[in-house]
Parts: C-alpha cells; sequence; structure tokens
C-alpha cells in the first residue's frame, strides 16, 4: 500500500526549478533514501510534504488523501513526522521538555499531560536519553542532539518519518549506533523517508534509493541498481 | 530536597503574596492620597509590562504596539464615558484592544524579527496620527475631556486589572498553551512540525495581552480629564513596557513586576528631586542594568539565591 505519492511535485524559487516535475510513491514499512548532489533540491521537497513550503505544481498524496495546501502542523497530525537538517531543536528547553511537547501537540487527539509525560519518558528510553532528560538541549553533543530530533519527531506518533541527514557530522561508532536505531523504527512499523549523505547508511539500511540532480528525479532503485546505474555515477564522479 | 521542604516554600510564597494582597487592598484607608496616585500609577506600569511579557515573553516577538492597546482603552473611555456605567467601560476597553489585537495578530504574525517590531510600532503610530487628523479637520477640536472618577475607585480598579492579569499570566505559563508559546519563541519551524498551530497559539496569547493594556487604558484615562491623540498613543507608552520587562528580566513571572514596579518608582522619585536631570539619571541606570545585568533583576536575584543554596550545601 501506498503512503506517500507525489505527482509532477513542483517548486520554483524566482526561475529557478529547485523541485521539478517529480514523481514519486513510497510503499507503507518502507525505508526509502533521497539521495543527491548539493543543491539538488532533497530538503526541498521534505519542506513540500511536511507543508513548510507551498508547492508551485503537483501533488502530494498521504494515505491517498491529498495534503499540498495544508500546513505544516495540520499535516504533522495526520502522521507525517520530521527531523531537520540543521539542529532545530528549543535550545533553552530540557531534554525531557522537547520530547514532551511532542507528545502534547503531535496528535489530533488530546493526550492528558501525564500521559504525554510517561510517553516522553518512553522515548528518552528508546533513543538512550533518559539519563539526559533533565539537560538543556543546547548543551548536548551532537550525537545526542540527533538523538533528540529523533525521538522528538517519534513522539508526535508518526506513521511516516522523515529524517533530513540524520547522521550528518557523527563519527563511525555513532553512524553505526544511528543505523541500529533506524532498524528499530522501521520494527515500529514506522515507514521511513530519508535523506542522507553517508553512503554505507544509505546502503545499510535502505530497501528503494530515489536520487535527485537539479530538481530531476534521474534515477530510482534498490542500493545494488543505483550503485551501478551509469547515470548516477555519472552525477556523482563527473565523466 | 524532601517533599515537605518544597510543599512549606509553596505554603510560604502563597502565604506570602496573600499578605501582600491583603496589603494592596487595606492600603487606601491608611495611606494618605498622594501614595494611593502613587502606587495606581506603578501598578498601570506594571500591568502594562506584564501583558506585554504574556506574549513578547515566551515568543521573544517583541511587540511595540502597547500604545495601540492602551490607547484603545483611553479612548473608549473618553467616547462612551458619559454614556455607559464604568465597568461596562472598562470591560469594552479591554474587548477593542483584543479585537484589534485579533486583527493585528492575522495580519503581522507572519513576520518576524525585526518586522515585526516594525509593523506593530508603525500600528500605534498609525492610529495616533489618524486620530489626529481625523480630530483636526472632521470634528475640528482634537483632545477630549475624560468623566472623572474618585482616585480611589481607580486604584481599586487598576489593582483588579493587575491581578486578574498576574492570574492569567502565571495559568498561562504553567499550561500546554504557555509549553507551546516557549516552543515557538525557542524555534518556531520545529514548534509547527510537532502540531503547534503557531498562527493560533501567537494571535489568541497577543490579544489576551491587548485586553488587559487596553482595560488598563480605560480606567486611567479617567485619571487624567483631558486626554487627545499624542497623550493615548504615545509611543513611550510601546517602549516603556519593553525596558521594563528586561530591566526586571522575563524569565520569571516576578521579573516584569519587579522590574516594573523599580522603573516606575525610580521614574517618580527622579522626576520630582532632580527635575531637569531625571532623562539623563534614567538613561544612565538602564544602561548599567542592560549592559551587567542581561537577565535582568531576576538574574540578579537568582545568581544570589543559588549562591546562597551552595553555601548550604557545604555546609551540612
Amino acid at each position: 500500500m501506498q503512503i506517500l505519492e507525489g505527482e509532477k511535485v513542483t517548486k520554483h524559487f524566482g526561475g529557478l526549478a529547485a523541485v521539478n516535475r517529480v514523481d514519486f510513491d513510497i510503499h507503507q514499512g518502507e525505508v526509502v533514501g533521497l539521495i543527491g548532489p548539493n543543491g539538488a533540491g532533497k530538503t526541498t521537497l521534505f519542506n513540500l510534504i511536511s507543508g513548510l513550503l507551498p508547492t508551485t505544481a503537483g501533488e502530494i498524496r498521504y494515505k491517498g488523501k491529498k495534503i499540498t495546501g495544508l500546513k505544516p502542523h495540520q499535516i504533522c497530525r495526520k502522521g507525517v513526522a520530521r527531523t531537520f537538517q540543521s539542529s532545530k531543536l528549543f535550545a533553552g528547553m530540557s531534554v525531557f521538555e522537547n520530547v514532551f511537547a511532542a507528545s502534547l501537540f503531535g496528535m489530533k487527539r488530546t493526550i492528558s499531560i501525564p500521559d504525554a509525560e510517561t510517553e516522553a519518558m518512553e522515548l528518552l528510553e528508546f533513543v538512550e536519553l533518559s539519563t539526559l532528560r533533565g539537560m538543556l538541549a543546547k548543551d548536548l553533543p551532537i550525537g545526542s542532539r540527533k538523538r533528540l530530533e529523533v525521538a522528538r519527531a517519534l513522539a508526535t506518533k508518526p506513521d511516516l518519518l522523515m529524517f533530513d541527514e540524520v547522521m550528518a557530522g557523527l563519527n563511525p561508532a555513532e553512524v553505526t549506533q544511528a543505523m541500529e536505531l533506524i532498524k528499530k523504527i522501521r520494527n515500529k512499523g514506522i515507514t521511513i523517508f530519508m535523506i542522507e549523505h553517508v553512503m554505507k547508511a544509505i546502503m545499510g539500511v535502505c530497501d528503494r534509493i530515489i536520487v535527485l540532480n537539479h530538481g530531476s528525479k534521474i534515477a530510482e532503485g534498490t542500493p545494488e541498481a543505483i550503485t551501478t546505474s551509469p547515470t548516477v555515477v555519472e552525477v556523482y564522479l563527473g565523466e | 530536597m524532601n517533599i515537605t521542604t518544597i510543599t512549606s516554600k509553596k505554603s510560604f510564597w502563597g502565604g506570602l503574596l496573600f499578605i501582600i494582597l491583603i496589603l494592596m487592598v487595606t492600603l487606601p484607608l491608611y495611606v494618605p492620597p498622594y501614595f494611593v496616585i502613587l502606587l495606581t500609577n506603578i501598578f498601570m506600569y506594571v500591568t502594562l509590562t506584564v501583558s506585554w511579557t504574556i506574549f513578547s515573553g515566551p515568543t521573544r516577538y517583541i511587540s511595540l504596539a502597547s500604545a495601540a492597546f492602551f490607547g484603545v482603552g483611553i479612548y473608549t473611555s473618553a467616547l462612551l464615558g458619559k454614556a455607559l456605567p464604568l465597568p461596562i467601560i472598562i470591560v469594552m476597553g479591554g474587548m477593542f484592544s483584543f479585537v484589534l489585537a485579533l486583527c493585528i495578530g492575522l495580519l503581522t504574525l507572519r513576520l518576524r524579527g525585526m518586522y515585526f517590531i516594525i509593523f506593530t510600532f508603525s500600528i500605534s503610530e498609525l492610529i495616533r496620527n489618524f486620530l489626529l487628523w481625523w480630530e483636526t479637520n472632521m470634528t475640528g477640536t482634537v483632545g477630549r475631556w475624560v468623566i472623572m472618577v474618585d482616585h480611589i475607585v481607580v486604584y481599586y480598579v487598576i489593582l483588579l486589572i493587575l491581578f486578574l492579569a498576574l492570574l492569567t499570566a502565571f495559568f498561562i505559563r504553567r499550561s500546554r498553551f504557555g509549553l507551546a508559546l516557549k516552543s515557538i519563541g525557542e524555534e518556531e519551524e520545529a514548534a509547527i512540525h510537532i502540531g503547534i498551530n503557531a498562527t493560533l497559539v501567537k494571535t489568541i496569547t497577543f490579544a489576551i495581552s491587548a485586553l488587559f493594556m487596553g482595560a488598563a487604558g480605560a480606567i486611567m484615562a479617567t485619571k487624567w480629564k483631558y486626554i487627545d491623540p499624542r497623550i493615548a498613543f504615545s509611543p513611550l507608552l510601546s517602549f516603556l513596557p519593553v525596558l521594563m520587562a528586561i530591566f526586571g528580566g522575563t524569565g520569571q513571572l516576578y521579573g516584569p513586576v519587579f522590574g516594573a514596579a523599580i522603573f516606575a518608582y525610580l521614574e517618580e522619585i527622579l522626576t520630582t528631586k532632580f527635575p531637569y536631570y531625571y532623562m539623563l539619571l534614567f538613561g544612565s541606570i538602564l544602561i548599567v542594568v542592560i549592559l551587567f545585568l542581561p537577565h535582568g533583576m531576576v538574574g540578579l536575584i537568582q545568581k544570589w539565591l543559588k549562591g546562597g543554596l551552595k553555601r548550604q550545601n557545604a555546609d551540612p
């Protein structure tokens, strides 16, 4: 079953087509990677899906229903969560409050404060941050910060989770840890769509990869097919 | 720290606040009228500052529209004062400001940072200049008389408005609404992505903060007897709440209260003792505070409290 579909999704910034007539679909339970050189339009595509930016043309459907034109908080409450490329934690709030706020506001139905607290604690446990729950988010080292972003996104109870370079800046040991975490999230039944530059991670966890270049989709397929595709190799390595 | 000390601390603060409240309510019985009028003025500034902090404190959107909301209250009082009883005028002053803030909010809250500051400032200037133009060209007379109310009544009304503003501020801070506001102030883009309807939350809070400013304006107008657009919409009243809040520190609820109270009292003392130099002295004090106390008076108090706690811990 398709959980997310995009049909000729387009975004123009002035004269530049940042995302150009991109078709995509993501199936329930999949882990799909989104790769491409810098400036290919990956983050812009994420921003279009999460509702941060309005689309110029095209349509995005989530669980068969059109979500283009909805506000980010509405899309979030439907079950789409995301992390950000540059850290957008609530820096002056505690680790716990970051996740607690997301548990409290992330869903359509109203949740009681004790329930939200329990949920936040469970999620901090899940990403192994519960011992740091009293710390301010801004005092966390980068690895923990990324995990906190993940926990906060998970707290909104998503069915589809989008990671925007969740492994950027991590050391190899932390990358392995992050890959484990992604597998754990997937085992919860959550569909994952991820932008990533760390190839080892992409190859290790993705079922399918979409490649963007200059705003257009140039390839799509299994990790093996993508690594051997001449077009992709050309884009990444030059001729 | 164990539970008993926390509860006893809580009841201690509760008791202290209760005593202060009783003191404030009974004060006009045993102090000279001058003191009551001075306190009325101080309460007005505290009300404006606390109301300003309800919205601008957690969201970090610096609003310079306080004068607009306060002025709308003043004009409500001036225009309807003869026709309607006082309580209704005060409620209406608040409601008009509330509605104005809803409109401004829906128009401007997608603006951030500098643009929001400039827009809110322009709004109050626009209203002031429009009223001046209207009164000059349409009604032919600038300014109007406001119906007089006994100074004791003014004192009690402003005390009540201040009390309600503080209560509202307190409950908003502790509610899920307060957490939403804080998240917006910390990182708005992330806040909307965890399901917070930022536009709605901001607009409602902005309007609530305007409600108290309008009500305060409606009652204070009766104290001044005569008002015109220059008095009612004085830009000073947009800047003072900001300065007072910074002076006190917005981290805690008592920050703006102390800030405004000390600030207003200082102003009174300095104008009477040093009528020619008071602005100069005032400015110097403000510069010192901003340079050396980045978290305001609250920061100083908390530092001192922490120091005190450390000493206690070191000595078991």
